[in-house]
């Protein structure tokens, strides 16, 4: 009989984990090649962008309808909606219950505020005349960044199970790990978000 | 018998943070975030910055990348192997961006003598 402990593993969390070929939480690294082939996938969808971009032969085009001052306020929401994760994070592993609980519900004001914006923003263009098939920038426009407002919504409805979690006390320190993930989730929502604004945004 | 696969649920008072930053350093990240997205926007709107707009943009937008990357999602305190399955497909995700721009807009344009 053996026992599989292994309490030295470097990125266990501080606490022991079952034993692993790799001596690192499989939950996590799973998680973390998952990450890495979303960043295939929106590199696909920024590949296409960037290919057809100023490409459309009708309007409207991309200097006309996009506005930065709107998208600026919702990239700044977006990053704030990150430090706030980190927040709930550390209130988790520190045992802080009311500051993760607080910190994990501006995480999910910010993320549907961040979403609010992305909807008057598609609405504006519908009735500018911008659709999915009316030109180049639409098909290629909508595709990438309705897909990352999917995400950040897949992001908010998970945020929002581990926030009933949370209130009904069954986070504990040792369960951190299932909040570390789901933030890992929306810091990528966050990085893809970086890229999106400056390739559309305010390089035109 | 079956190997005991032990997973110790530590105590209440025992640190989880795993050498992960404090909230301090994380409101600090979150202040220098702020600052560049600024500066990115602040860039865009000056002309006479036209000429190097593109290039400090890039620039800015891969350090706010790679501070996200490195702070909030603790690949500089995590193992290595988190970096590794992470940064492989992006980086080849990223070949694929810069292989279809020179493709589709770079190299039709150039002329050929």
């Amino acid at each position: 009989m053996a026992d599989h402990t292994l309490s030295h593993a470097p990125a266990a969390h501080g606490h022991a984990v079952p034993y692993t070929s790799t001596g690192l939480n499989t939950f996590k690294l799973g998680f973390w090649v998952f990450l890495g082939s979303e960043c295939l996938f929106f590199g696909s969808l920024i590949a296409t962008y960037m290919t057809y971009k100023n490409e459309s032969i009708v309007g409207p085009y991309s200097t006309q309808i996009l506005d930065i001052p709107l998208t600026s306020i919702s990239t700044f929401v977006l990053l704030m909606s990150s430090l706030a994760m980190v927040l709930a994070l550390d209130g988790v592993q520190r045992g802080r219950r009311t500051y993760a609980i607080a910190s994990l519900l501006g995480v999910i004001l910010l993320g549907a505020t961040f979403l609010g914006f992305q909807a008057y923003e598609f609405t504006h263009f519908y009735h500018a005349g911008l659709k999915l098939q009316t030109n180049l920038f639409g098909s290629t426009f909508f595709v990438l960044t309705g897909f990352h407002g999917a995400h950040v919504t897949i992001g908010v409805i998970w945020l929002m199970v581990l926030l009933v979690e949370m209130l009904r006390g069954r986070m504990p320190p040792a369960r951190s790990l299932t909040l570390e993930i789901a933030g890992l989730y929306w810091h990528f929502v966050d990085i893809v978000w970086i890229i999106i604004f400056t390739l559309i945004y305010l390089i035109q | 018998m079956a190997d005991t696969h032990t997973h110790a649920h530590a105590p209440a008072h025992e640190d989880h943070t795993s050498g992960h930053p404090t909230w301090r350093t994380y409101v600090v990240v979150g202040f220098i975030l702020t600052a560049i997205t600024g500066i990115e926007v602040a860039l865009f709107y000056i002309p006479s910055l036209a000429n190097i707009l593109v290039p400090s943009l890039l620039i800015l937008s891969a350090l706010k990348f790679a501070i996200v990357v490195l702070f909030y999602m603790h690949l500089k305190f995590d193992d290595r192997m988190f970096s590794r399955v992470f940064f492989a497909p992006l980086f080849l995700a990223a070949l694929v961006v810069i292989g279809m721009i020179l493709l589709f807009k770079v190299l039709p344009g150039l002329e050929i003598s």
